[in-house]
C-alpha cells in the first residue's frame, strides 16, 4: 500500500529522517513511536507530502507521491490534525463537508451526495447531534471527532493521526481510539498514528515503528518493540515492562529515580 | 441543516444588488445643487435608454456627468476595498488585517504626494497614475522582502509590509513638512480619502482591475474557506496552497492599488465591511465575497453622499464619514453578534 524506499528528509542542515525503508500493508494499524525529535511528525508529514523527502521515494500503491497532485493524494490519505482552529468559526457540518473538497471543482457547491457522505461520517463518529454547533465552541473530545468525520468525508484509504490522544482525558482517549480501531477493523482503513503514549500504542497497533534520531531502531509487533531494553536504550530512561493482565499486551511502568 | 447553495448565493446577491441600486438612485437624487429628486431619476433613466427629455443642460451635466459617475466610482472602490479586506484577513489569518496592512496604501500615498508636489496632479490622469505606480512598486518590494525560499509566510509578509509601510510613512511625513499650505490641504484630503479627486473617466481604468480581480478571487473562494483553518490543513485537503496564496495576495493588492489610486486612503471600509458581512452571512467565501463587495459598494456610496451633502456646499472627505459611521455601527454589530449568529 505505502512503500517508503530509503527516504531521507532534512529541513536545513541536519537530516531529520535518514534512510527510512518500510512497507505499510493495506488495513494495518501502525504506530510510530520514539522520543521528541526522533522524526515521528516529520515521517507523517512526508506520507501526505506536506514535506517532500530529498532522497528516496514514497510509493502509494504503484504511484510515486511526487507524481500525484495534492488533490489526488487528499482522496487517498486523510490527516487528522492535533488541533485546527478556523480563524472565523464554521459549523460542524460545514467543517465536515470541507472533507469533500478533493472531489469538488473550484466553483462547485457540495451536492446531495456529498451531504450523504458527510452525514454518514458524522453518524459513524457520533457527531450528528452537534452538527449545527460552531466548531470553536466544542470540547476537545468533540472537536477530535469532528476532524475524524472530516477525514472520513474524504473517503480515504489511509488515515494519519499525529498525537491523537494529547489533551484528552482517559475516557476520551479510549473512546477516540476505539473509534479509530473500528474504522480500521470494520471499514478496512489503514491507520498510521504517531504517539507518545506507549501503552496506547501497544494496546491498539498491529505493528510499531520505533524511531531514534530519524532512523528506524526497531519495527515489528508491539511484543517485539516494546521491551525494556529497547525503550531504555532509545528513550534513555528506566522503565519496567510487563504484560497488561487483561489484554496480555506489553505494558510500561515508569520508574522514578531511586526506585528499584 | 441548511447548506450553502448556489441558489442562496444568487438570492442574497440579487437582494444586495437591489439595495445597491436603491442607494445609487438616492445618491443621484441629492446634492449641493438642488435638482428636483424625481426629475433626477427621470433624467437618469431617460439617458439610460438614450432619450433626451425636457431637462436643462445644467441638470443633465449634474446628474449624468457628476453624480452618477461619482456614485459608480464610489461603488467600485467600496467593493474593491471590501473584497481585498476579506482576502487579507483570510490569508494573513488576522482579523485586524485590512487592505492597507501590507503598505500598499503608503506606497500609493507617496506616489500621489509626489504628483501633487511637482504639479502632475493637474494632468487629467496624473494623480491616479502616480499613486498606482507608487502602490505597484510597494507591492513588488513587499513581496520581494516577504518571500523566503520562494514561499510566502504570512507573518514574514506581514512584517515586511508593516515595515515598508512605516518607512514610506516617514517619507510622507517628510513631504508633508516641506509642503506649502495649499498643497498641504490637497495632500491631507487625499490621505483621508475623497472622491473630489476622481475623474469620472477613470472608471474605465479601475473597472477591469476590480472586476477581474474579484472573479479570480471568487474562483478560489472554496479554497479560501479551507485556508482559514491553516495552510497545512488546506494542503491536506488537496489545495495548492502556494498558488492560492500568490494569486490571492496579488489580486487583493492590485484591487487595493486601483481603488486607492482614484480617491486616496479611505479608511475603515476594508476592515469593517468584511466583518459585518461575515457576521451577517457567515465565513463561507462563496457567499462572503459577493456579499462584502455589494455591501461595501452601497456603504461607500451612502457615505460619499453624506460627505458631499451634510455640510453643503462644503464637501467633507469621505474618509471622515466612513470612520464616523462605520466605527459605531461595527461596535453595534459586534455587540449583537450572538443574535446574528443564530440567523
Amino acid at each position: 500500500m505505502i512503500d517508503l524506499r530509503s527516504v531521507s528528509f532534512r529541513y536545513r542542515q541536519d537530516w531529520v529522517l535518514q534512510d527510512i525503508s518500510l512497507r505499510i500493508e493495506r488495513g494495518e494499524f501502525i504506530g510510530v513511536i520514539g522520543p521528541n525529535g526522533s522524526g515521528k511528525s516529520t515521517l507523517l508529514k512526508t506520507l501526505c507530502r506536506l514535506l517532500s523527502p530529498q532522497k528516496g521515494e514514497i510509493l502509494l500503491d504503484i504511484t510515486s507521491l511526487k507524481e500525484m497532485s495534492q488533490r489526488e493524494i487528499a482522496r487517498k490519505i486523510a490527516v487528522v490534525p492535533q488541533e485546527a482552529y478556523s480563524l472565523f468559526p464554521f459549523r460542524v457540518i460545514e467543517m465536515v463537508l470541507m472533507g469533500r473538497s478533493p472531489y469538488l471543482g473550484h466553483l462547485m457547491f457540495e451536492g446531495a451526495r456529498d451531504f450523504e457522505i458527510a452525514k454518514k461520517a458524522m453518524d459513524w463518529t457520533e457527531t450528528l447531534s452537534i452538527s449545527e454547533r460552531f466548531v470553536d465552541e466544542l470540547s476537545g473530545g468533540e472537536r477530535k471527532r469532528v476532524f475524524i468525520a472530516r477525514a472520513l468525508a474524504q473517503e480515504p484509504e489511509i488515515i494519519l493521526l499525529d498525537e491523537p490522544t494529547a489533551n484528552l482525558d482517559i475516557h476520551h482517549q479510549i473512546d477516540f481510539l476505539d473509534l479509530i480501531l473500528s474504522l480500521n477493523r470494520e471499514k478496512g482503513l489503514t491507520i498510521v498514528m504517531a504517539s507518545h503514549d506507549l501503552n496506547i500504542a501497544s494496546e491498539y497497533c498491529d505493528r510499531l515503528i520505533l524511531l531514534r534520531g530519524g532512523r528506524i531502531y526497531k519495527i515489528g509487533p508491539p511484543r517485539e518493540v516494546i521491551t525494556r531494553e529497547n525503550i531504555e536504550e532509545v528513550y534513555g530512561c528506566r522503565v519496567w515492562v510487563d504484560e497488561n493482565p487483561v489484554s496480555g499486551m506489553p505494558r510500561i511502568s515508569l520508574l522514578r529515580k531511586g526506585v528499584d | 441543516m441548511k447548506l450553502l447553495t448556489l441558489k442562496k448565493v444568487i438570492t442574497v446577491s440579487l437582494l444586495l444588488i437591489l439595495l445597491l441600486l436603491m442607494v445609487i438612485i438616492l445618491s443621484v437624487m441629492v446634492g449641493s445643487v438642488r435638482v428636483d429628486p424625481l426629475r433626477s431619476i427621470i433624467i437618469l433613466f431617460q439617458s439610460l435608454f438614450g432619450i433626451k427629455g425636457t431637462e436643462t443642460e445644467m441638470e443633465r451635466t449634474i446628474i449624468l456627468s457628476l453624480r452618477f459617475p461619482r456614485a459608480l466610482l464610489a461603488g467600485l472602490v467600496g467593493a474593491g476595498l471590501s473584497v481585498s479586506g476579506v482576502i487579507f484577513q483570510a490569508l494573513l489569518r488576522n482579523p485586524l488585517a485590512d487592505p492597507y496592512i501590507l503598505g500598499v496604501s503608503s506606497g500609493s500615498a507617496v506616489g500621489a504626494i509626489i504628483a501633487i508636489l511637482i504639479g502632475l496632479s493637474t494632468l487629467s490622469f496624473g494623480l491616479p497614475l502616480a499613486s498606482f505606480a507608487g502602490a505597484l512598486i510597494t507591492i513588488a518590494l513587499v513581496f520581494y522582502f516577504g518571500k523566503q525560499e520562494g514561499k510566502i509566510h504570512p507573518n514574514i509578509l506581514l512584517l515586511a509590509g508593516v515595515i515598508t509601510g512605516s518607512f514610506l510613512s516617514a517619507i510622507i511625513m517628510f513631504f508633508l513638512s516641506i509642503s506649502q499650505k495649499e498643497e498641504l490641504h490637497t495632500i491631507i484630503f487625499w490621505l483621508m480619502g475623497d472622491f473630489g479627486f476622481a475623474n469620472p473617466r477613470s472608471i474605465g481604468i479601475v473597472l477591469p482591475y476590480i472586476v477581474v480581480g474579484f472573479f479570480v478571487l471568487y474562483y478560489q473562494s472554496r479554497h479560501l474557506n479551507l485556508i482559514l483553518s491553516g495552510e497545512e490543513s488546506a494542503l491536506q485537503l488537496g489545495v495548492n496552497v502556494e498558488r492560492l496564496k500568490i494569486v490571492s495576495y496579488l489580486c487583493a493588492s492590485l484591487i487595493t492599488a486601483a481603488s486607492v489610486s482614484l480617491c486616496g486612503l479611505i479608511g475603515f471600509v476594508g476592515l469593517i465591511i468584511p466583518h459585518s458581512a461575515r457576521l451577517l452571512f457567515g465565513p463561507d467565501h462563496r457567499l462572503l465575497l459577493p456579499a462584502s463587495a455589494l455591501i461595501g459598494a452601497s456603504f461607500l456610496i451612502a457615505s460619499d453622499t453624506f460627505a458631499r451633502t451634510i455640510l453643503a456646499p462644503v464637501e467633507l472627505p469621505v474618509g471622515v464619514i466612513t470612520a464616523a459611521f462605520g466605527g459605531p455601527f461595527f461596535i453595534y454589530l459586534l455587540r449583537k453578534r450572538k443574535v446574528v449568529k443564530t440567523l
